[in-house]
């Protein structure tokens, strides 16, 4: 049966300030959601919600049939990964150590990697092309190869969901192909695929469906080429939006103008 | 439909932590070499073996019993403390620098020496025994680092690390007041030499007796600390990537800073303030195995017992006079750690 990880009229947000509320957002296994919106308007915000990270200040959040709330820590990191914005670690690891460090919630408080362990985070690195950077400090590798050291982190997690929060930013043009490529190929293998992003090309081009998201508010959602319109967009962002058609086979693309 | 990863065919192929760790007891046994035979009155090597497997063995040694005295009674303890008490700081400081996600972290952080500093002074003060001095020392630790945590986690914050580091140097600040007061207050003869030679840290005085508060709760923090050490690496990410890896950071925050404080507070209180060895070891333990915690952090413990009892030795020996531990640390570690800072920078960017 396919899972589904659901937020049920969640208002969002912190001790002391809310970001959003009557938020409904669902995701299935096998598909990929991308969530949209201006700076500040609430995304990182869902998406810890959504993850458990951040209790929801009302509404519940559900994965399969039950509630986020009542499952323990570590069942939650075998059913949901978070792969956050691509950042510097304190200490350097190496990125084998790094994806291992995927492997956590599948042993108990005292445990440290198994063989089966490495073989699954090797496996996941090897999926994703790295396994050649198993050695190197994860201080001293690209970010690219840094967003794909966290891409096999969260493999190794062997979930069913995979949240990302701005897989693509700062990374080149290269690069964002091939991490949206190994995006596309987590939801071919069966993991329901949720991130945010703020080019609405990318989302258009990975997503299944997308999320529109602004001041805590939802503008829109559905299948990406009903609802990443040009109106759709200038609404979002509150901003002039172009819109250019490639000729030849029919694509478009946005650009702010 | 959903894929399960596949185990990859062969193993991964691990850089070896081996010849880290063997150099690390290498200079262990090398410490413990110099520790036993070099004083005041000197000692052959064979002769502290002989003495020890004789011990162990039940059969007589063979060595003159002034000898054997010198071995086992008089230098044998301080030996011991001085192994236990140098790796007792190096676990808490790797232990602490993973926690706190930075490397300039050292075991007092969280004022647990400032706070045995206090009982330390006011022991002294109140002309309490040397077993109650130790005993309200290693309380006072315990409990300035409990008021820190307590503190800590009241104030709401986005950085709950952060504040606990800046809840620590405050409160440190106020128990180094309070040590400045009761100095300040005490007999200037009799009273205050004994509280600056405390506060210097010295293993002059320990005796066999000294070794079991010391080895109970070092054996029992270090021994949660080692059990602990493969979801220190997780520790060491942020708090939120952290719990969405599986881990309870709370708790185990808690069962860490309480482990460490623990292994703190018991050496502060036996052998009273050395620095720079929670600081400087685990520097040289990742050095030498990665920053992998599952490593790093018994070699840590084998590299910090050896590197006392060199320190120690050399207070010893190096002059007529006992130099005070601190003070040797702080000789040695100041330039060391400046090196450090030019050459080793990239293994914690």
């Amino acid at each position: 049966m396919v899972m589904r990880l659901e937020g049920h009229a969640l208002a969002i947000g912190y001790r002391d300030r809310l970001v959003g509320r009557d938020l409904d957002v669902a995701l299935a296994e096998g598909e990929v959601l991308a969530l949209l919106g201006p700076n500040g308007g609430g995304k990182t915000t869902l998406l810890k919600t959504l993850l458990g990270l951040l209790p929801p200040r009302g509404g519940d959040v559900h994965c399969g049939e039950r509630s986020l709330t009542a499952i323990s820590i570590s069942e939650r990191a075998r059913l949901l990964a978070y792969v956050p914005q691509s950042h510097v670690a304190t200490f350097a690891f190496p990125a084998e150590t790094v994806v291992l460090m995927g492997r956590t919630a599948h042993g108990n408080l005292f445990s440290r990697p198994t063989a089966r362990d490495r073989a699954v985070a090797r496996s996941a690195m090897q999926q994703f092309g790295i396994a050649h950077l198993a050695e190197r400090p994860y201080t001293m590798i690209s970010g690219g190869e840094r967003q794909l050291v966290l891409l096999a982190r969260a493999l190794a997690q062997e979930p069913r969901f995979v949240v990302l929060d701005e897989p693509t930013a700062s990374l080149d043009f290269g690069n964002q192909g091939t991490v949206m490529r190994e995006i596309r190929a987590l939801a071919a293998a069966g993991h329901g695929v949720l991130f945010t992003t703020h080019d609405p090309n990318q989302a258009l081009r990975l997503a299944d469906r997308a999320y529109l998201l602004r001041d805590g508010a939802r503008i829109a959602e559905g299948k990406v080429d009903s609802v990443l319109t040009r109106q759709n967009l200038e609404a979002l962002y509150g901003a002039p939006i172009r819109t250019l058609t490639d000729g030849a086979t029919g694509e478009s693309a946005f650009l702010p103008a | 439909m959903r894929n399960v990863v596949q185990p990859a065919e062969k193993l991964s192929v691990r850089r070896s932590a081996l010849p880290g760790f063997m150099v690390a007891l290498l200079i262990l046994f090398a410490g413990l070499a110099v520790a036993f035979t070099l004083g005041r009155y000197p000692v052959g090597l064979t002769d502290v073996f002989d003495v020890l497997t004789a011990r162990v063995t039940g059969h007589p040694s063979g060595v003159a019993p002034a000898v054997e005295s010198v071995i086992l009674q008089v230098r044998g303890p301080r030996v011991l403390a001085a192994a236990l008490i140098g790796a007792a700081l190096a676990v808490a400081g790797t232990a602490f620098q993973g926690l706190f996600r930075n490397p300039l972290v050292s075991p007092d952080i969280l004022g647990a020496s400032s706070g045995a500093a206090l009982g330390a002074v006011l022991g002294i003060y109140f002309s309490l025994g040397v077993f109650a001095i130790q005993g309200v020392a290693f309380v006072g630790g315990l409990v300035a680092v409990a008021a820190v945590y307590l503190i800590g986690s009241a104030v709401p914050a986005r950085d709950p690390i952060l504040l606990l580091v800046l809840t620590g140097v405050v409160v440190g600040a106020l128990l180094g007041a309070g040590v400045g007061l009761v100095k300040y207050l005490a007999d200037p003869y009799n009273q205050l030499p004994a509280m600056t030679f405390w506060l210097l840290g010295s293993l002059a005085a320990t005796g066999v007796s000294d070794l079991v508060p010391l080895f109970g709760p070092v054996a029992l923090g270090t021994l949660v600390l080692m059990a602990l050490r493969w979801r220190m690496n997780v520790m060491s990410l942020t708090d939120e990537e952290a719990r969405a890896l599986g881990v309870p950071t709370g708790v185990l925050r808690v069962a860490i800073v309480t482990a460490a404080t623990l292994v703190t507070s018991a050496s502060v209180a036996t052998a009273g303030i050395i620095g720079w060895v929670g600081l400087i070891v685990p520097h040289l333990a990742r050095t030498l195995v990665g920053p992998d915690f599952s490593r790093l952090l018994p070699t840590a413990g084998i590299l910090g017992g050896g590197y006392l009892l060199f320190i120690d030795t050399i207070a010893r020996t190096g002059s007529s006079v006992e130099i005070p531990l601190g003070i040797l640390t702080a000789v040695v570690g100041t330039p060391f750690f400046i090196w450090l800072l030019a050459s080793v920078q990239r293994t914690w960017s």
